[in-house]
Parts: C-alpha cells; sequence; structure tokens
C-alpha cells in the first residue's frame, strides 16, 4: 500500500499532464483543420518509436533497423484484437487494452531479436534486424487471417491527440527514468564498451535484451495508436524504409538524447509537410537537407546532450 | 527436373548480377566500414545512363553486340564518375565522425538519387531497349537457356575476374588491400588514402552500372525506385558470404538469386523477400561473420 501510493505521488505529474490534455484534445479535435490534427497526432506517434529506438540505437548502442517490424506487429495485433469485439467498439478502456496487447506482442518479438543481438555486433546486427522487420512484414502480408495483400480495413478509429499524446508522455518519462537511473547507466556503458562494461559487472546479455524488449514494446504501442488512427492498415506503412526514417530521427537528434529525438520527430514529421510546397521537388530538397545536416552537424542536433528546464545538461553518456 | 535445371539457370542469373552489386559494398565496407545504402541507387542510375545512351547513340533501335558492349561501358564510366563524386562530396568528410551519421548520409545519398531520378527520368517505368535480340541459345526438353542468361553469367564473371586481377595484381589493389586492412597503417606507409577510397567507390560504381544494364536486358522495364530492393539484398548477400571478402561476395549472391528463384518457384513468390533474410539470420547465428568471413578476435 505504501509503495503504492508513494508510486502515485511520484507519477503524480505524469497523470496530472496526461489527464489534463483530454479537454484540449476535445478542443483541438473540434476546432482543428483535419488535416494539422493528422500532422500533430504523426508527430506524437513519431515520438514513441524515436524514444523508443532511442533505447536501443542511441543508448545501448546496439544498431536496429527493425523498428517498423515492431510497429507494424503492435498494429495488427491490437487492430486483430479490437475488431474481434466487434464492430460497435468504442472507448478508451478498449483501446488501452488493445494497446497494451499490440505492445507486448512487439515485445514478445523484441525479445527474438534482442537474442541474435548477443551474438552479433554493430552492421551485421542492423542488417538481421532488418531482416526481422521484412520477415515480419511478408509473414504479415501471408496471412489472410489479417487482410493479407489487401490490408485491414474497418479499424474502430479510437485513437487521437489524447491518447496518442498520453502515450507519449508516458513513454517518454518512463524512459528519461530508465536511462537516468543507476540501472540505466549500464545501458550507456555497453555502448560505450561493452567489454568493459562486462568486466564492470554489468549483465551485459540482461540490458541488452531489455532495451530490445522495452524498445519494442513502445514500437508495438506507436503502431496500435497508428492502427487506431487511420482506421487503415496495410504492410506497405511498415517497410524498411519505414525504420529508416525512425533511425534518421535517433540519428539526427543526436544519438543518445531522448530529448534530441523528440525534437528530431517533430521536425521530420513536420518538414515533407512544409515542403509540400514545391512538391516535385520536396523529397529532393529533404535529402538535401539530410545530408547537409549531417555534414555540419555530424553528431546530431544535440549530441548525448539533453535539452532540460535549467540549462544543457551533460548527457548520459558521463 | 527441367523446371529445377530452368530454375537453376534463372537463379544463377540473378544471383550474378547480385553478386556484381554486392562486390561493391563488400569493396566500400572493407575500406570505410560503411554500408552505402546508395549502391543500389548508382546500378538504377546504370540502369538509365545505359538506356539513354543506347537511345542517343542509335543502338536502341539497331541492337549488335558491339552497341551493348559501347553502351555498358558508357554507363560504367558515367557511374564511375557518379560513385567519386558522391565519396567526394558526401563521405569524405565524415570519415572521422560517428559512423551512424555516415550511415544516415549514405541513406540520404540514396534518396536524393531515388528522388532526384525520379525527378530527371520521370517516375514511370521505361521499357529498356533490346540491345541484343533475345534467342534460345540451347534447348534441351523444356529447359531453354537464352543468350541474354548466358550473356549475363559471362559477363558478370569477366568482370569479377577483370576486378580480382586489379586488387590482387596492381598497385592501387595492393593499396586497397592495404588501406582495408589497416586504414592508419597504410596511410603512415605513404599510401594516398583519398585517392584508394575514390578508386574503391568508382570500381563498385562501375560494376553496379554493368548489373544495371545487363537488368535491362533480362528485364526491361526499369524505374527509379528499382534499385531499392536489390540494393538490399545485394547487401545481404555480402553480409552472408562475410562483409569484406570477394569470393563471400560472390557466393552470397550467387546464394541469394537461386534461393530467390527456388522459392518463387517451389513456394510462393511472396515469401521470397523473407526466405532471404531467414537464411541470413540462420547463417549469422551459425557463423557471425558470414560464410567465409575472419573471426576476429576483439582485443581487450
Amino acid at each position: 500500500m505504501a509503495g503504492l501510493l508513494h508510486l502515485l505521488r511520484r507519477n503524480a505529474l505524469v497523470a496530472v499532464i496526461v489527464l489534463a490534455q483530454w479537454p484540449l484534445s476535445m478542443a483541438l479535435s473540434r476546432w482543428l483543420n483535419p488535416y494539422y490534427l493528422q500532422i500533430i497526432v504523426y508527430i506524437g506517434i513519431n515520438v514513441i518509436l524515436a524514444v523508443s529506438l532511442n533505447l536501443i540505437n542511441g543508448i545501448t548502442g546496439q544498431f536496429s533497423l527493425g523498428h517498423a517490424g515492431f510497429m507494424a506487429l503492435g498494429a495488427y495485433v491490437s487492430a486483430a484484437f479490437t475488431l474481434s469485439l466487434g464492430a460497435s467498439v468504442a472507448g478508451t478502456t478498449e483501446l488501452l487494452v488493445a494497446l497494451l496487447i499490440g505492445g507486448f506482442g512487439a515485445a514478445v518479438a523484441g525479445v527474438l531479436v534482442g537474442v541474435p543481438s548477443l551474438r552479433l555486433r554493430g552492421d551485421y546486427l542492423a542488417i538481421v534486424t532488418l531482416g526481422f522487420g521484412e520477415i515480419i512484414r511478408v509473414l504479415i502480408l501471408n496471412t489472410n487471417a489479417v487482410g493479407g495483400a489487401r490490408g485491414l480495413t474497418g479499424i474502430a478509429p479510437l485513437a487521437g491527440f489524447g491518447s496518442v499524446y498520453g502515450c507519449a508522455v508516458v513513454c517518454v518519462v518512463m524512459l528519461w527514468r530508465l536511462v537516468h537511473s543507476t540501472k540505466g547507466s549500464a545501458f550507456a556503458a555497453i555502448r560505450e564498451d561493452e567489454i568493459a562494461a562486462a568486466a564492470m559487472g554489468v549483465d551485459t546479455t540482461r540490458y541488452k535484451v531489455i532495451a530490445f524488449t522495452i524498445g519494442a514494446f513502445w514500437a508495438g504501442v506507436a503502431g496500435g495508436l497508428f492502427a487506431h488512427f487511420i482506421g487503415y492498415i496495410h504492410t506497405n506503412s511498415f517497410t524498411f524504409l519505414k525504420s529508416i526514417e525512425i533511425v534518421v530521427m535517433v540519428v539526427l537528434g543526436g544519438a543518445g538524447s531522448i530529448s534530441g529525438a523528440i525534437l528530431a520527430a517533430a521536425a521530420l514529421t513536420v518538414l515533407p509537410e512544409l515542403l509540400r510546397f514545391g512538391a516535385e521537388y520536396r523529397m529532393i530538397i529533404y535529402s538535401l537537407l539530410l545530408i547537409v545536416m549531417m555534414l555540419t552537424r555530424p553528431t546530431g542536433l544535440l549530441g548525448n546532450r539533453e535539452l532540460t528546464w535549467r540549462s544543457w545538461k551533460p548527457g548520459t553518456a558521463h | 527436373m527441367d523446371q529445377f535445371i530452368q530454375q537453376l539457370i534463372n537463379g544463377l542469373s540473378w544471383g550474378a548480377i547480385y553478386a556484381l552489386i554486392a562486390l561493391g559494398y563488400t569493396m566500400v565496407y572493407g575500406v570505410l566500414r560503411l554500408i552505402n545504402f546508395a549502391h543500389g541507387d548508382v546500378y538504377m542510375v546504370g540502369a538509365m545512363m545505359a538506356y539513354y545512351i543506347a537511345h542517343w547513340l542509335g543502338f536502341a533501335v539497331a541492337p549488335s553486340a558491339a552497341g551493348f558492349v559501347i553502351v555498358m561501358v558508357l554507363s560504367m564510366t558515367a557511374c564511375a564518375l557518379l560513385g567519386a563524386l558522391i565519396e567526394l562530396v558526401a563521405y569524405r568528410r565524415l570519415r572521422s565522425q560517428p559512423r551512424s551519421s555516415m550511415l544516415i548520409t549514405a541513406i540520404g545519398v540514396s534518396m536524393l538519387l531515388e528522388f532526384g531520378g525520379q525527378r530527371v527520368f520521370g517516375p514511370d517505368p521505361k521499357f529498356f531497349p533490346q540491345l541484343i535480340e533475345s534467342h534460345s541459345l540451347f534447348r534441351a526438353g523444356s529447359v531453354v537457356m537464352t543468350n541474354i542468361d548466358a550473356l549475363v553469367i559471362v559477363v558478370s564473371l569477366a568482370l569479377m575476374i577483370g576486378l580480382r586481377w586489379i586488387v590482387m595484381k596492381t598497385r592501387v589493389g595492393m593499396a586497397l588491400r592495404a588501406v582495408s586492412f589497416s586504414y592508419d597503417a597504410a596511410a603512415l606507409m605513404g599510401i594516398d588514402v583519398n585517392r584508394v577510397l575514390t578508386l574503391t567507390f568508382m570500381l563498385g560504381s562501375a560494376l553496379a552500372a554493368a548489373a544495371g544494364t545487363m537488368v535491362g536486358l533480362r528485364n526491361p522495364k526499369i524505374d527509379p525506385l528499382m534499385g531499392l530492393m536489390p540494393g538490399v539484398k545485394a547487401f545481404v548477400a555480402a553480409v552472408l558470404g562475410g562483409i569484406g571478402n570477394f569470393p563471400g561476395a560472390v557466393v552470397g549472391g550467387l546464394l541469394m538469386g537461386l534461393t530467390e528463384t527456388f522459392v518463387s518457384a517451389y513456394l510462393s513468390s511472396t515469401y521470397r523477400d523473407a526466405v532471404a533474410f531467414v537464411i541470413l539470420i540462420g547463417v549469422l547465428l551459425v557463423k557471425p561473420t558470414g560464410l567465409f568471413g575472419r573471426v576476429t578476435v576483439e582485443k581487450v
């Protein structure tokens, strides 16, 4: 009981933020142009994806290129769940349960991917995770029960601004606390030097699998939100290009920086929309910007620093 | 049995193309430790270049073997220059930076080639001219080997032998091997590392262009996004063989081509993309450095 109270007190602020945005959500969905609302919601989903991949790539240093696969699993599992409830499904509870189921489905896959990460390093791991993502996609594409090549339609549009940003806040706070805890230093230690970390008594196996599992869980939640926001999913939304997009957010934000990942996720979601004026040159400008940004600031926007209320605070690496 | 042999021929000619692209990946990775994501798009540019050159020079309407050779050589030259340019502009300045930023730059270059390609060449598929008239070279039962299949296999083989000669027997090849062995030591021995890197990109891109030209002959439909999947597959092939290892890239490419054709023929073409990855993961779990990879002991 005391523990529960402690937990509640510690998370009171989070709860307030999560709850307080519901009125805002109502107002936004009523007054805002659906196009802008959609972009804002996509920012929230991408924040979850970038921050969760940041735990794997940026903080633990396990280069993963399969995040879209986890997202796909979460999307399909949670959508299959709400679809199984019937057509008249509505409500936050159903959505929450669906997101949790989607998240856990993805987390199981995260464990599976975490296991090869124990043997493989660097680019080999990157390419294996890419392979895992593609295998997941092809398997879904060939499963008729979830629509196969037709895609999955008629998913109840349960998610909106409120649920997406509620999840984003919880995700960011959870990962921030994890990374800045004593245990969190173990992740950074693995990134900096795996052998030294092991020599200092860090159970590298355990932490690598944990990073993959938690990262995959949140990617699954993001997928569930995505599915329940647009109401239709197809495996084309979860190709390795999506994985790359998320990796770009993490690296551009600064590997290891949670606030950097958030900023980059927002910037890279809005940027293509801002460039819509020159529709034909949009993606060309986008890719040029990407190259120029990397050439001028190779460690990403924030490096491994965090943007905090007080000032620039050294990141978790030191 | 006939079907088996037929698929074997198809698989070999596809595999030869993958092998050519994989060699470029493996070379760049060997010296720069970079997954050059733009490599698959260089292959696309190769096919496009060949298309335009064939039309400009009039070989598109008058097929001949000489025309094919000229088109392929010109396309290889153009892509070699493109490869050198990419290295100079995008990668050179990042060499001492975190590898992830180099990877993102490679992704940026890849996107630039894809979307720039859509702008320059147009987004619609183009139909590659028949530079060489296709006819069956030999026929046994229902097994047909076309001259195109034979050409792809023979030309790829010749290019691989040429590459091996350059790498093993020439001075630049020796420099290339030295740089891939140890960057710093090579620089200390007076090797111009920049020059070697430029050369590596030129060689790799030329091979990709050759692959692009031959794919045009085999599968005439070419478009600006055609490099995407073959690029990834060829990289997987390079990893499968043990990245940085030349024979490994060739074997990996052939394995990839054969697996894909057999899976499409005997299972289902929808599983084609996945099976390659399943094999990759299987191999890497048993032998984490790939089939021919050297086992390196990590020093503390």
